[in-house]
């Protein structure tokens, strides 16, 4: 595997007004591969995730200082536009959050936003391609334009997958995207991560140390703010370093 | 007398309470009591109230039957009953030290007499059995003070009995209302035709004061009336509408928190301003405006009593309705869809409009119906800037009237309330009444589905 550096996270600190959630963070995550923060509930693996397509922005009492770069490029510049950014690194949420739109509507949500298709004939494409990379085509193309609301919790979380891929991103980034999921709706979006990263490059914020054991190339663990140990999910979970690592993914902390 | 009586039996219940109440605690404080002693206290004082307050009022109101029957007698050579209640009225009003007025007739005097000895009387025996009522009930109710009574058991029925008694009140005066605008309407269609008032072009009430002409069809047409409720109400939408949507809009979706939590408590401020103030407000200072703006274009086009006049200051009263029930509704939408919207590059504006409005349609559409029903049924700004002509115009800066301003026309001053000018004040209001009704029953209707979409 030809290993690239993709994002690169250097002395990272976040705050909430006063309050510091994230401490001096290095990390970096490689091009095409899985990358999943684990760690204890409120250490700040949400807040590490929406750093990196600035999500942040929008809370107004939150300001951070530090530098993460997207393929060279420091994505806090002045010049950088996050509406931009947000296009290039797309976001998964914990809860399937279809718009209130067709299923068809919600994935052509972004290609529309953003001028991609230049015809209702090359929109249409975009939609199925990213249905079908979503792993929802089959299921849903004979009701494309029913409600996205309709379907069923797994389904709509393909279906923010698929809206996610339709803008053409190149990091996906997924905070707990099964939580909310059954076990047969969990593996099937697992089997998906699995695909995508042939394409992507995904980082995953999850809670179960069996789905990051199970998906994630390469893992970071995460305690009150600051970043524990990170490396390839094996040595991880099999030799961890540090004894917090240790303690939590045995299941004594957290 | 009375008062004191009424006085009495309260200070009653207010003992009986304390006193059953302290009774209480020392009971508890040999055994556990089912009910608290507070649950005491209230039962014994509901039980000795409810009865006598109920017979002083049963009394009282038979009472003055009876009394009214007997002092009828002395005026038996009086055929017209309008006069005889009259003279009734008179001989209490004398009796009571209301009036000093003497009737000239030969049995007003012995009747203020035997009306005067029969109160008395009865005053006295009234007082006297309700006071005795009372002590015995508060007797009575001593007994019940024991460590298994089920007070608390009757007092909860009792409240909820109360609160069952309000919702009925509610709902019966709401009845009461519709009916007696119902009748009064009716009473006005058995004069004039119904298709006359609701499709004629012609609106002159004042001229059918004359009874030759109030058989002259078409002064009652009430289409030039709504006509200028509705350019009026229109030209307020024109206003609110723009600014409210926006303004919640901002409020919404661009605001710092801060800024949200101060501003919207002051919009809603503008929501409890008196309508008479806009009505000044009108006059003083939108009217000069309006006014000298129309000298520069057409010199004296323009009078003071335009629609425009009256809708924008209407519409200047229904923004902060626009604006704090447009801003719910979109609060209302999951923060997680602005989230979603805004994780794929969308910029807020684009979210707004792409998936905040459409998700919240239905409120926002809602708060513009229920917005238009107050602009309909408001009174007051126009009475102060919109006209009493009723002209049938859709230009804005001509003079119109509305269906509450010509209300408020025909029922003020002296007026016979069986003239088919006055009554055709209720036939208005009632219209009104139904459009509004109808206004409401969408939009609330619109709210609960919406609401229904997202909880
Ligand atoms: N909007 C906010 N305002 C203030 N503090 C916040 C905000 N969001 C997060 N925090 C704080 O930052 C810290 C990290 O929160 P974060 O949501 O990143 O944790 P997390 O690791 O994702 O937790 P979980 O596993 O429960 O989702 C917490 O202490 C939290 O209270
Ligand atoms: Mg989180």
């Amino acid at each position: 595997m030809t290993e690239k550096l993709k994002i690169s996270i250097k002395n990272l600190n976040v705050f909430y007004a006063n309050k510091q959630a994230l401490y001096d963070i290095n990390l970096n995550i490689m091009e095409r591969e899985v990358t999943s923060l684990i760690g204890p509930s409120g250490c700040g693996k949400s807040t590490l995730l929406k750093c990196l397509n600035r999500m942040n922005d929008l809370i107004d009492i939150c300001s951070i200082n530090g530098q993460i770069m997207i393929d060279g490029t420091n994505i806090n510049d002045s010049d950088q536009d996050p509406v931009l950014l947000r296009s290039k690194v797309g976001m998964v949420f914990q809860k399937p959050n279809p718009f209130p739109k067709s299923i068809y509507d919600n994935v052509a949500y972004g290609p529309k936003l953003h001028g991609i298709a230049q015809s209702k004939d090359e929109l249409d494409s975009i939609v199925i391609k990213s249905l079908s990379r979503a792993g929802l085509y089959e299921e849903v193309k004979s009701r494309l334009f029913e409600p996205g609301t309709g379907l069923s919790g797994g389904q709509q979380q393909r279906l923010c997958i698929a809206r996610a891929l339709a803008v053409g991103p190149e990091i996906i980034l997924m905070d707990e995207p099964c939580s909310a999921l059954d076990p047969i709706a969990t593996a099937k979006i697992e089997e998906l991560i699995e695909e995508l990263k042939t394409k992507y490059t995904i980082v995953i914020v999850t809670h179960s140390m069996q789905q990051a054991a199970r998906v994630s190339d390469r893992t970071a663990y995460m305690h009150m703010g600051e970043l524990v140990e990170s490396g390839f999910t094996k040595n991880i979970f099999s030799n961890p370093q540090h004894q917090k690592t240790q303690d939590y993914i045995t299941g004594r902390i957290g | 007398m009375t008062t004191i009586t009424y006085l009495a039996i309260f200070a009653l219940a207010v003992y009986s309470f304390i006193i059953n109440k302290s009774r209480a605690v020392s009971l508890a404080k040999f055994s556990n009591l089912h009910s608290q002693p507070y649950y005491h206290g209230i039962y014994s004082a509901v039980f000795m109230f409810l009865p006598a307050i109920t017979l002083l009022i049963l009394w009282t109101s038979i009472q003055n039957i009876l009394t009214n029957l007997t002092i009828k007698d002395y005026f038996g050579d009086i055929n017209d009953p309008g006069l005889v209640k009259f003279y009734i009225n008179s001989v209490i009003d004398y009796s009571s030290g209301v009036s000093t007025r003497i009737i000239e007739h030969s049995g007003f005097l012995p009747a203020v007499e035997r009306y005067s000895s029969l109160t008395y009387t009865n005053s006295i025996l009234k007082i006297i059995v309700a006071i005795g009522l009372s002590v015995t009930l508060l007797r009575l109710s001593m007994k019940t003070v024991t460590v298994e009574f089920k007070a608390r058991e009757y007092v909860e029925r009792l409240f909820v009995m109360l609160m069952k008694l309000s919702s009925i009140m509610a709902i019966v005066v709401t009845v009461g209302i519709v009916l007696s605008l119902l009748f009064e309407t009716l009473r006005f269609f058995s004069m004039i035709n119904i298709f006359d008032f609701l499709f004629g072009l012609q609106w002159s009430p004042q001229t059918a004061i004359r009874a030759d002409q109030v058989a002259s069809s078409g002064s009652f047409g009430a289409i030039p009336v709504f006509a200028g409720t509705i350019l009026i109400s229109l030209i307020a939408m024109l206003v609110a509408v723009p600014i409210g949507l926006y303004s919640a809009i901002y409020l919404s979706q661009y605001a710092p928190y801060k800024v949200r939590t101060f501003a919207k408590p002051i919009i809603e401020i503008l929501a409890g301003i008196p309508t008479v103030v806009y009505g000044f407000f009108a006059v003083i200072t939108v009217a000069p405006f309006f006014r000298d703006l129309g000298d520069k274009i057409a010199p004296g086009a323009l009078s003071g009593e335009s629609a425009i006049i009256a809708g924008t200051v209407m519409g200047i009263m229904i923004i902060p309705f626009i604006t704090s029930l447009t801003d719910d509704a979109m609060n209302a939408v999951p923060s997680s869809l602005k989230e979603g919207s805004l994780a794929m590059g969308a910029t807020v504006s684009e979210t707004t409009k792409q998936v905040i409005i459409p998700a919240s349609f239905h409120g926002i559409v809602a708060s513009f119906l229920l917005a238009f029903s107050r602009a309909i049924g408001e009174t007051m700004i126009v009475v102060m800037a919109a006209g009493f002509a009723a002209n049938l115009t859709l230009n804005p800066f001509e003079s119109v009237t509305t269906v509450t301003v010509q209300i408020v026309g025909l029922l003020t001053g002296d007026q016979e309330f069986d003239s088919a000018k006055t009554l055709s004040a209720f036939a208005l209001a009632f219209v009104l009444f139904f459009l509004t009704l109808i206004l409401n029953v969408i939009a609330l209707n619109m709210v609960k589905k919406y609401r229904e979409l997202y909880e």
